[in-house]
């Protein structure tokens, strides 16, 4: 009989003790390249991280647990992520990893995190970190097509059929260009000229001439900042008449301030809402987190806040949403973020299923057109 | 729209591009002139030159003038403490540690750089107006007339000082032959600081004046850095029109490559030819033969 109570004592100590775990606090891993090469990705993306953990601490967490946050920077390298992830899991115990921020760490942490059951939300854009299904693994940011898809739609009503592709010869540029490629030939588009240039490239008036001897009547330029304002100058320069198109890899205001006010005027590209949100109608569901988001950021940090820690911003969302939901535990948090619905997000609204761990739609993207230097909506 | 306009415009785009690489490829030619030293960190004081002025401007607000002037002082300044530090404690200069060490010094200062100013790009304004004026059908910028002068003006400079002053004579003596310089009384220490002065002003006033084209960020001195290098030795290292015409040379090859053959081809062009010059006239295109310089 003693035995039997102190059997029981000890299974009600025991239980009390995890319980009491349990409420304490809920640790997340995350890791970002806050340095290196995509440090413009992992910066964002750690502050807005460090400030909504903060933040959500301070209003006494979810349901009553504290969130314990451990951020390491991978610093882009695929090697390191894949060692911090081991750390993150192994001894800090971490129940869900946000990020890494680009596709390179992302793909090789992958068979980790399968393995060790941990769910994996990414802040990376590439398709295949999410196609096929991978059980564990999801992502925030839309997959690179997505903005291509938007573009050529917009195009398609303008019938402007005869497209100029001008890419930056990296990573991203090349993908834009398959993805644009594969698009266009499906949608009944024609490729008419199809050029590259350097990032490090200081004039492009060869290539723009190239391009100004063809019949296109849509000018497609695909690279991140400085290349596409140095575009943007040529086009002006060489007195074009086409209209020309940028990608959401620009979508801020120093690439109106790096091509001028003047040159840019009229250019046309596919963005996250967050560039426009206050100019957004009243009506949209993403208004309210766009501007809460923006305004935090502003408060916490003193600069506009950008898309990609919007990337972390949707992460960690999707996260809070699943322990609310659903429960703390690893396996809880995976089954939670893959039957979130309609959560509203900095990069879109998030409708996850078993068949996708992207939940984004075309929705995601805005057309936006630069009106006397500032953003509009693009009609 | 016809070949013929289509082939004035790659032409008059290749030289304004050229003309960058003329002036920067200068730069390097002063320095090796009078030390034998190739500095490869000639492209950094090219990005000093655009970061630093927009420096002065943008966040001090600065006139642009003074801008200019005070990136300029800088800059040398940077230069100078450069050479007073890294070149002049050498034991045994050979060329190779001086190689290495300009390579180290560009790394080092690139860095400090980002450190300093972060990793955005900035652009400055133009010194004459946007509007692009219309040669034979092509159109070139305000701007690019800034750099063909200032080009002109450089070598006009440098053709006096190196054939019509003290100071200039002594530092060809010095790349002749060090130690009869030396023997006839010439610092050689006084020469080499005073070319590293005069190298880093020349590459921040080129990088002035193509920032309001090109734009500027820390990084920008390593391609462009590349590409004057290219210039120069095409030219032979001479410090007047050689390297010019080398710069020309290669701006109009890299923009004919992109439009009439490839732009994915455009920058392994212009390297070939590089590579090619080296292997076929090492002593560059429009200089004769070899002589007994260093």
């Amino acid at each position: 009989m003693k035995r039997c109570v102190s059997v029981v004592v000890l299974g009600a100590v025991l239980l009390f003790s995890l319980e009491a775990l349990a409420a304490g606090t809920i640790r997340i891993g995350a890791l970002f390249s806050v340095t290196g090469p995509a440090s413009f990705l992992g910066e964002p993306e750690k502050k807005s991280l460090e400030m909504l953990v903060k933040d959500l601490n301070a209003k006494g967490g979810v349901k009553g647990n504290k969130i314990e946050l451990f951020i390491e920077d991978t610093q882009g390298d695929a090697t390191k992520a894949m060692q911090l992830a081991t750390k993150l899991i192994k001894n800090d115990k971490v129940v869900a990893i946000i990020g890494p921020s680009i596709t390179g760490d992302t793909m090789a942490i992958i068979p980790l995190v399968e393995k060790e059951q941990i769910p994996l939300v990414s802040c990376a854009a590439g398709v295949k970190i999410t196609d096929p299904v991978k059980k564990w693994v999801f992502k925030t940011p839309a997959n690179d097509h997505v903005a291509g898809e938007k573009l050529l739609e917009y195009l398609a009503a303008k019938k402007q059929k005869n497209l100029a592709l001008l890419t930056v010869s990296d990573a991203y540029g090349q993908s834009g260009r398959e993805q644009l490629k594969a698009l266009a030939a499906k949608k009944g588009f024609t490729v008419v000229a199809d050029e590259l240039y350097s990032p490090k490239d200081t004039d492009m008036t060869a290539q723009l001439t190239k391009i100004k001897g063809t019949k296109a009547d849509a000018l497609i330029c695909w690279g991140t900042n400085p290349g596409p304002a140095v575009v943007t100058r040529n086009v002006k320069q060489l007195g074009m008449k086409i209209p020309l198109y940028q990608s959401h890899g620009v979508a801020s205001k120093k690439y109106i301030e790096l091509a001028g006010v003047e040159a840019s005027e009229g250019v046309t590209l596919p963005a996250g809402k967050l560039t426009v949100y206050d100019k957004l109608k009243k009506g949209d569901p993403q208004y309210k987190v766009l501007s809460e988001y923006d305004q935090a950021y502003r408060r916490s940090y003193g600069v506009e806040a950008s898309t990609f820690g919007g990337y972390a911003h949707d992460a960690f969302a999707l996260i809070v949403e699943a322990i609310k939901k659903s429960g703390s535990t690893p396996e809880q948090i995976r089954n939670g973020i893959e039957q979130v619905r309609k959560l509203v997000g900095v990069s879109g609204l998030f409708t996850m299923s078993p068949t996708d761990h992207n939940g984004l739609d075309l929705s995601a993207f805005e057309m936006v057109k630069v009106v006397k230097g500032d953003w509009e909506p693009a009609k | 729209m016809d070949l013929l306009p289509q082939l004035t415009q790659y032409a008059f785009s290749g030289l304004s591009t050229g003309a960058i690489y003329a002036l920067i490829g200068l730069g390097f030619a002063i320095i090796y002139n009078s030390t034998g030293i190739i500095n490869f960190a000639q492209g950094e004081f090219v990005m000093l030159g655009g970061v630093l002025t927009h420096f002065f401007l943008m966040v001090l607000k600065f006139p642009l003038v003074v801008s200019m002037a005070v990136a300029i002082l800088v800059a040398t300044a940077i230069g100078v403490a450069f050479e007073r530090l890294t070149i002049r404690p050498l034991k045994r200069p050979t060329p190779l540690s001086m190689v290495i060490i300009t390579i180290g010094g560009s790394i080092f200062i690139r860095g400090v750089a980002m450190l300093i100013w972060g990793k955005d790009t900035h652009s400055l304004p133009p010194f004459s107006g946007n509007e692009p004026l219309v040669i034979a059908g092509a159109t070139v910028m305000p701007q690019h007339l800034w750099i063909f002068g200032l080009t002109l003006l450089v070598i006009a400079a440098n053709k006096y000082f190196f054939y019509y002053t003290i100071s200039g004579k002594a530092m060809r003596a010095c790349s002749y032959n060090r130690t009869a310089a030396s023997l006839v009384g010439i610092d050689v220490r006084r020469m080499v600081f005073l070319s590293f002065a005069i190298s880093s002003a020349m590459g921040a006033m080129a990088g002035i004046i193509i920032a309001p084209l090109t734009m500027t960020a820390y990084d920008v001195g390593v391609m462009l850095g590349l590409k004057g290098f290219c210039a120069a030795i095409i030219g032979g290292m001479s410090s007047g029109f050689g390297t010019v015409l080398g710069g020309l040379l290669l701006g109009l090859l890299e923009s004919l490559g992109a439009g009439l053959i490839s732009s994915g081809y455009k920058d392994a062009i212009a390297f070939i030819i590089l590579l090619l010059i080296l292997f076929i006239r090492p002593q560059g295109l429009f200089s004769k033969a070899q002589t007994e310089r260093v």
